[in-house]
């Protein structure tokens, strides 16, 4: 009925903070990594371009679920835009169904950035333990 | 079906993906987040459809199937028209930048 605004209301607040994160960011860390075999001096990707992952997954869900309500009637061009919306009864259920399927649809895509950020963790650790190939 | 058409479509954009990177000319990564964040969101609609219809979620009417195949597919689409519209806008080849000037001959 509705269960996309959840995510998208959350890509919003995400986005908010990404601008501040970045903002308050400092130059990242330079590091010595080995890449293609050799070592060079590189910068440690920050939290601020980790945080635009989870507003990608949200954004690009968001509009192509909102797509899919446009396609059910769900979502229409004209005032309160959400059919749902012009009758209590159905109100209500759509705001039970954002309150569950809608958060879980925020919920799991925020655990799954959660594993992108520790297999991005490990594959860092990895690589700066790396020594070089001898030639 | 619709879950299966983007599960497809964010399977085949991460392999393009990847066999372009590290370039980003085609900016193909934007597909990928769009198909992925769509298929994870579908994915728990599927989940609580199931809990709903048990069994009968994996028999649907064909007409269904087809409305939903139909759905898929103007998702794909749709997506591919966001993805181009971003590629031409930041026109990382700077293709379009050059298709609107022209040198000037010495």
């Amino acid at each position: 009925m509705a269960c996309f605004i959840v995510p998208a209301v959350e890509a919003i607040v995400v986005t908010v903070v990404k601008k501040v994160i970045e903002k308050k960011e400092k130059q990242p860390e330079e590091v010595s990594v080995v890449l293609d075999g050799t070592p060079e001096t590189a910068y440690k990707v920050p939290f601020s371009r980790k945080l635009k992952w989870l507003t990608n997954l949200l954004w690009g869900g968001s509009a192509l679920l909102a797509f899919e309500h446009v396609w059910h009637g769900e979502v229409v061009p004209w005032f309160p835009f959400l059919t749902a919306a012009a009758d209590p009864a159905d109100a209500a259920e759509m705001l039970h169904e954002m309150a569950t399927v809608g958060v879980s649809m925020a919920a799991l895509v925020t655990l799954v950035w959660l594993a992108m950020l520790g297999v991005s963790a490990v594959i860092e650790k990895r690589a700066l333990k790396a020594e070089p190939v001898k030639a | 079906m619709t879950l299966l058409v983007s599960v497809f479509a964010a399977i085949i954009s991460t392999v393009l993906w990847y066999k372009n990177a590290p370039k980003n000319e085609m900016k193909l990564g934007i597909l990928c987040w769009l198909f992925w964040g769509a298929s994870l969101m579908w994915l728990v609609d599927a989940i609580f459809e199931y809990a709903e219809l048990k069994a009968a979620y994996f028999t649907p009417a064909p007409a269904d199937m087809l409305n939903d195949l139909f759905l898929g597919l103007s998702v794909v689409a749709l997506a591919l028209i966001i993805w181009l519209v971003i590629l031409l806008v930041s026109d990382p080849k700077g293709v379009v930048k050059k298709a609107l000037f022209k040198k000037k001959a010495n």
